[in-house]
């Protein structure tokens, strides 16, 4: 089994704060995470590694100090880390970041052999676009499965794999064949605490540096000026107002619960 | 399954203890591990803000190189601050403009991940989100350590525990006691943001020049100090009390940073910048009767673990790195022998009575104790201190000799002369 993860470093969400007269996030000093949601990327194909064997490949393209993200993952319990990192990535929107990526992934086979499940996550918690993963899925042409709730079972002899998503609506089930691309979202598993051993190997292993010097690549598809994607605008959402708290016996409450509801239900709503 | 994680030490806590015990260890050819249990190493950790340079001599070749720190200060202020009113007294010297430079102001964030860097430079494994539970001992002997992780167990022939100011290491062992609420301080500070060139003229610096300023007095009904430093692009402003206090009076150490902003000598430094960052910590105030047993089988406990903080000289970090260092340097002579015994190892007790650390914390071991129990010393004379300036800075026709007489008519009533003369003496043989 070889599973290839792509994470992003981002930065914590919960220390972002937003510049209003230019609409964008103000990154600087904000300690920078692994995206929640490749965590459990991460943690499911070394849970699928544990069970049949083989390896986990992480890859993502970022500044040098992305290695921290990656050294996490390799804590984490992956096998090895790619870095993708070249100036020719600089302002890349998500169509030019899964080009790099889809790049950067097949030099990846070319060195450690056919990958059978891509993992990332759902979305990246800076950006939350949801774009890039299906991105790179699309141009891989391998099928997709968004926002994975649950990898109900791997078959590698039949080569395919029955998986469960969210949807708007509830969840569906589907069987698809492998190799396939599974976006994942944070309830998919639980975080374990790595074994030490884990961690004392991550601490001393190198992370792959991958740049255009060893990729092939087509630099009219890299960079700011191969990125379609324009903020026209920003704008703050009005903030919502705090719901009211009732409190009271339980007539009283029945009482207020019906007085706020009854002009809605009269109205039909 | 797996084979038994060996070391030839473990070093407990990637603060300036640990890092620099490490380093030294590590670069002398030691297998040295560090356990870590934040996310990475300064994550937890935090400090007013003043880094002393001579103590990274034989950690580093030269500092600070490239290490992460603000502005080197060059000029130092104390004032004692009474409700609308300061007293001040200032040191600014050229000579804190030669290199090498006498102190930073610096973000312990930065710097902590900075010296991890050079220990992992010098050949160190750092472990990070690991929390070493307990002390793994054989007959008696510490023999390694156990972690919170699966197969966690890790083995050396010796343990540095330098794992702050909350020390679970040291008191698992039974080196020390719990710690008193009157033998620790709890610091609050926050982080303003302002514009460097508006930093510069407000404290009358360039941009790498710093600006430190301690505050006592009246103000904080005499128990709490603060403190405001400059930094590149911001200033830190902070407000530690001892906990005792904090408990006894309900107190709020935040609420007494929202109200030293207020002060009409704090508030013009601040005016216009943005909170950026707000962060807490306890410090071990109690000095060198506090200090726990510093060796014991196959252990040795330094930094803020082992209370080695001088309050008075807001040194903390400098001797946490001596003692480090010293812990190192007595790890590499006993191992000559092979003997890690509480009898060996304590050449490292011996080191440090003869380093700075404990002579500074030995010569005001009375000071926690005394500014306890006697609130006059930042109280009433903090107070008397800012009348009697305004009295005699006044002109409004009266006598120059009539003021002394107010001023000490104040004092009479305020304390009495007889207790006048007792606290300067204390204050003397505990100081001087």
């Amino acid at each position: 089994m070889h599973a290839l993860v792509f994470i992003k470093q981002v930065p914590d969400a919960s220390q972002v704060r937003v510049n209003y007269e230019t609409g964008t996030l103000i990154r600087e000093g904000v300690p920078a995470i692994l995206n929640p949601f490749e965590a459990h990327a991460v943690e499911e194909a070394v849970k699928l590694r544990e069970k049949y064997g083989g390896k986990v490949t992480v890859l993502t393209m970022g500044p040098p100090q992305a290695t921290e993200a990656l050294k996490e993952c390799l804590s984490r319990g992956a096998d090895k880390a790619y870095l993708l990192s070249d100036r020719v990535f600089a302002g890349s929107d998500t169509l030019a970041t899964s080009y790099a990526l889809f790049e950067g992934a097949k030099k990846i086979i070319e060195l450690e052999g056919e990958v059978d499940l891509f993992f990332a996550g759902k979305q990246a918690i800076d950006g939350d676009t949801a774009q890039t993963g299906p991105g790179i899925a699309t141009r891989f042409d391998v099928p997709l499965v968004t926002y994975l709730i649950k990898l109900d079972e791997v078959n590698f002899e039949k080569k395919q794999a029955v998986a469960t998503r969210l949807t708007e609506f509830g969840q569906e089930t589907l069987q698809v064949p492998l190799p396939a691309f599974f976006t994942v979202e944070e309830t998919l598993n639980e975080l374990s605490h790595s074994p030490l051993p884990w961690l004392i190997k991550a601490a001393r292993s190198k992370i792959e540096k991958l740049s255009s010097e060893n990729v092939k690549l087509d630099l009219e598809q890299c960079g700011l000026r191969h990125s379609p994607t324009k903020v026209k605008k920003a704008f703050t959402p009005e903030k919502r107002q705090r719901g009211e708290t009732l409190t009271g016996s339980v007539e009283e409450l029945v009482q207020k619960t019906s007085d706020i509801l009854m002009p809605f239900l009269k109205k039909g709503l | 399954m797996s084979a038994k994680l060996k070391y030839d030490v473990i070093v407990v806590g990637a603060g300036p203890a640990g890092l620099a015990a490490a380093i030294v260890l590590a670069k002398a050819g030691v297998r040295v591990i560090v356990i870590e249990r934040g996310r990475f190493p300064g994550s937890k950790n935090v400090m007013g803000g003043v880094f002393y340079s001579d103590c990274m001599k034989g950690i580093v070749d030269e500092f600070p190189g490239d290490a992460p720190v603000e502005r080197h200060v060059i000029d130092q202020r104390i004032w004692i601050l009474d409700q609308d009113s300061s007293v001040g007294f200032n040191h600014k010297n050229e000579l804190f403009n030669k290199k090498p430079y006498n102190c930073h102001t610096v973000f312990r964030a930065k710097l902590d991940k900075w010296l991890a860097g050079e220990a992992e430079k010098a050949g160190a494994l750092i472990i990070n989100s690991t929390v070493v539970k307990e002390p793994l001992l054989k007959n008696g002997k510490v023999i390694g350590v156990k972690t919170d992780r699966p197969q966690g167990n890790v083995f050396a022939n010796c343990v540095i525990a330098a794992d702050g100011v909350n020390s679970l290491f040291a008191k698992s062992l039974g080196l020390r006691k719990k710690i008193e609420p009157d033998t620790v301080a709890i610091a609050v500070k926050e982080v303003i943001g302002l514009d460097e060139q508006v930093i510069n003229d407000r404290f009358n610096v360039k941009s790498s020049e710093g600006v430190t300023i301690e505050m006592t007095g009246s103000y904080f009904n005499g128990e709490a100090m603060a403190f405001l430093y400059t930094n590149k692009k911001s200033l830190s402003l902070g407000v530690g009390m001892v906990l005792k206090d904090v408990i006894s009076h309900k107190i709020n150490p935040n609420d007494l940073i929202e109200q030293l902003k207020e002060h009409p000598s704090v508030a013009p430094f601040i005016e216009g910048g943005q909170t950026k960052e707000f962060l807490a910590h306890l410090i071990p105030e109690g000095g060198y009767k506090a200090m726990p047993k510093l060796v014991g089988n196959g252990v040795m406990i330094a930094g803020d673990a082992a209370m080695m903080v001088d309050a008075i000289h807001r040194e903390g970090s400098n001797l946490a790195i001596t003692s480090g260092k010293l812990a190192a340097e007595t790890y590499l002579e006993v191992s000559r022998q092979g003997d890690f015994s509480e009898k060996s190892l304590s050449l490292y007790v011996k080191k440090l009575q003869d380093s700075f650390v404990m002579k500074d914390l030995k010569k005001y071991k009375g000071v926690p104790r005394l500014l306890q129990t006697n609130k006059n010393l930042l109280l009433h004379y903090p107070k008397l201190l800012n009348q009697a300036a305004f009295e005699m800075l006044k002109v409004d026709g009266i006598s120059k000799k009539e003021k002394e007489k107010i001023i000490w008519k104040n004092v009479k009533q305020e304390i009495g002369i007889g207790h006048l003369v007792r606290d300067l003496f204390k204050l003397w043989r505990n100081m001087g």
